[in-house]
């Protein structure tokens, strides 16, 4: 039996019963109810309190006051949810658990090599990423990239995942993602031709690695205004039970329709900050990775004008992982600029007809590291 | 999908009524507001307010499409693979197949390099019949400078196609084809615009052109309105996007260049420490065939990222034009080497210069 004096997710305060009160005022109440809560004297609510006497109490119906006791959380209904590995340890996991899921992480290969090195891997699932960068860096093409490369089947080492593309500003071309994918197609093909345990089954790998195989499983999505990206962020959720293979959500970008028709910066931050949450929780719970494209801006700062990425301070916050994408001399270079677990580093790419690829020349290495 | 009825959902009338009774007629309404804000708004439980949300995203997400189908649909329906052919061969395959249907193209280039000759020519390739490569449609023409001359049109055409406008008859069916709109206020070509869809189907117009998106707005939008002015673009870009999917068509916009301030090539703090002042903003430079570096798109980062397809007119001091892809989803970044004729737009592959763009294509592929 545990002795929680802990003071534990949010404003309850836990005690030895087993049961918890909560303060009436952070519970989700419709306001009338809350007042006529209050009015009866409650400012807090006991977990275990009986819905009848509560009924009574505050002269509502019985449903409504189950209702309210519901949304109390009981010792019980916090650790539904969370994989609990003890017995008494609040549904939390060690550091050691964390790091042994973080290995088992998958990750999706950006065909650079360069670029998945500084990414450890690829971009990993249940994380967001961030890609920003100038007008016509790659930005776009990365995003179909990673969207057919999601489906590399897991004998060949990828994920043998589905896609889904959100695209604000139909930059997506149909004809550039077929260009991509049969290229693809055809690499990993070669790879399974000359591997000695892939050769025998080939025509098996064929059945699954094949132009159309692919193309039918980016599901695309066109939006035209902020209203259905909120609600094409919103019906993931639901999407997901038809579709539990997807692997990859790119937004490509999110910014556009929320940088125009928005007078209030309020309320635009505040419903970035709610999509940003939604698809964090779509991420870990389906363990799928969302790459969320971003425009560049210019700021105006004390030494004159500035190429930041778009959307403000509070946005950059929200994603766990950020990467610049810029030119330098020519050559097309990625800066990753933020991630809990990877240093900063720059990698060079380009963009050719077979879709993103290792930098054609070695640069001067040294000059970034 | 926005301004879509929350009466039309079929939420149930109690939800309704009180969601009217608190002005949220639409959509739009309903979304631009966080979960918690609407609960105190509404003054409903949870469980309510979470199955009402739940219908409103349903009906205005849109379906969604395989990219396969897709491309079915495009490859089986759509005249030369959904591309304006421009009759310059190589910047054809470079762009594979013309100007593509359904996005921005954007042409920039300073004064006098043919960015408005590009768009007549332009025009009479969309007007033409399809057994001559054409989309063998109507244009619509906003022409904000006063650069269209029908006589030149006339000219181009009867250059490139003596055999078909040999008589006036053909050459004034081609000259009917071509709209031609004169907006004098960014007001007004917004209005135009939002217009246009009726216009579009009652002409059958299969391009749009906008010579020039930028005289307008730099006229009307000095610095100090600078917000005001990037709102406005945006506005545009969604609409002429709209346009360019719904009817599947190609839109062509130029635009202007002005000179580039040295403070606009200082990347993001953090990573400028470390690297020697990162080359971005809307940059034209393309060091290898060494165009000129300092100038740049106007009309800022913002529209850049609205264009989807950008191309560069640029001329070199030897008297050199180029026209270069800068940005495309599709294609490789090259150049080619160009020259006005009576004809229009015509490569010019003999020069010395086009050997700078071998090498490059080599580059990238």
């Amino acid at each position: 039996m545990l002795l929680p004096l802990v003071h534990l997710y949010g404003p309850g305060v836990w005690r030895q019963e087993e049961e918890v009160l909560m303060d009436v005022v952070a519970l989700p109440l419709p306001p009338s109810l809350r007042s006529k809560l209050q009015a009866a004297g409650y400012s807090t609510i006991d977990g275990s309190i009986s819905p009848v006497q509560l009924a009574r109490d505050v002269s509502i119906t019985h449903e409504e006051a189950l209702g309210i006791i519901k949304l109390v959380p009981s010792f019980n209904s916090t650790r539904i949810g969370f994989v609990s590995s003890g017995s008494a340890d609040f549904g939390g996991q060690s550091a050691w658990d964390l790091l042994r899921n973080e290995k088992a992480r998958r990750r999706i290969v950006t065909s650079c090599q360069e670029l998945d090195s500084i990414l450890g891997g690829g971009v990993c699932t249940k994380e967001m990423t961030e890609i920003c960068g100038v007008p016509g860096v790659g930005k776009t093409q990365l995003g179909i990239q990673l969207a057919i490369n999601v489906q590399i089947p897991i004998s060949l080492g990828g994920l043998g995942g589905h896609a889904v593309y959100i695209d604000t500003e139909g930059s997506f071309m149909v004809e550039r993602a077929v260009q991509m994918t049969e290229s693809r197609v055809n690499e990993l093909m070669k790879k399974a031709s000359v591997d000695s345990q892939l050769k025998v089954n080939l025509e098996n790998l064929k059945r699954e690695v094949n132009v159309d195989h692919f193309l039918s499983h980016i599901y695309y999505f066109r939006i035209h205004d902020a209203t259905e990206e909120v609600a094409v962020i919103n019906s993931m959720e639901k999407f997901m039970v038809d579709h539990s293979e997807v692997r990859l959500i790119v937004i490509d970008s999110v910014t556009f329709h929320f940088r125009q028709g928005f007078d209030d910066m309020a309320l635009r931050t505040r419903l970035l900050s709610t999509l940003s949450q939604k698809l964090m929780a779509l991420a870990q719970k389906h363990d799928l990775a969302v790459v969320v494209v971003n425009q560049v801006t210019n700021k105006v700062t004390s030494e004159g004008l500035e190429v930041v990425p778009a959307l403000g301070e509070s946005w950059s916050h929200a994603c766990t992982n950020r990467l610049i994408l810029y030119w330098n001399d020519g050559q097309r270079l990625a800066y990753l600029f933020k991630s809990p677990s990877l240093p900063n580093a720059t990698a060079a790419y380009d963009v050719s007809s077979r879709g993103i690829t290792d930098a054609a020349y070695s640069y001067k290495k040294a000059k970034y590291t | 999908m926005a301004r879509k009825l929350l009466s039309s959902m079929n939420l149930p009338a109690s939800t309704t009524s009180i969601l009217s009774a608190r002005s949220l007629y639409s959509a739009k309404d309903v979304l631009c507001k966080t979960e918690l804000e609407l609960m105190e708004l509404l003054d409903i439980p949870m469980a309510v307010l979470a199955s009402t949300l739940a219908r409103v995203y349903e009906s205005v997400c849109p379906p969604y499409r395989s990219v396969l189908s897709l491309w079915v649909e495009r490859s089986t329906s759509e005249v030369s693979g959904g591309h304006l052919p421009t009759g310059l061969h190589e910047l054809d395959h470079a762009l594979c197949g013309g100007i593509p249907f359904g996005l921005i193209t954007e042409i920039v280039g300073a004064a006098g390099v043919g960015k408005s000759q590009m768009c007549i020519m332009l025009s009479v390739l969309a007007a033409m019949p399809r057994a001559f490569g054409g989309l063998d449609g109507s244009v619509i023409y906003f022409d904000s400078e006063h650069k269209f001359s029908p006589g030149r049109m006339m000219e181009i055409a009867q250059h490139r196609f003596p055999d078909i406008f040999s008589d006036r008859e053909m050459l004034q069916k081609l000259a009917l084809r071509v709209l031609i709109l004169h907006p004098t206020s960014v007001a007004g070509l917004m209005e135009s615009l939002k217009q246009l869809e009726k216009a579009i189907i009652e002409r059958s117009a299969k391009l749009i052109v906008i010579d020039s998106v930028a005289a307008l707005m730099q006229s009307e939008f000095g610095r100090d309105r600078i917000f005001e002015r990037q709102e406005l673009l945006g506005q545009q870009a969604s609409m002429l996007k709209f346009l360019a999917e719904s009817f599947r068509m190609p839109v062509i916009v130029t635009n202007q260049v002005r000179t580039k301030g040295d403070n606009q090539r200082v990347g993001p703090t953090s990573t400028t420490s470390s690297h020697d002042g990162l080359n971005i903003g809307a940059s034209l430079d393309f060091g290898e065939v060494g165009l000129e570096n300092h100038l740049t798109a106007a009309l800022g980062t913002k529209w850049a990222h609205s264009v989807n397809v950008r191309l560069v007119l640029e001329s070199l001091v030897s008297g050199q034009y180029f026209i270069k892809i800068a940005k495309s989803p599709m294609s490789p970044a090259v150049a080619f080497p160009y020259r006005v004729t009576k004809g229009g737009l015509e490569l010019d592959l003999d020069s010395k210069s086009s050997f700078h763009v071998k090498k490059e294509e080599h580059e990238y592929f």
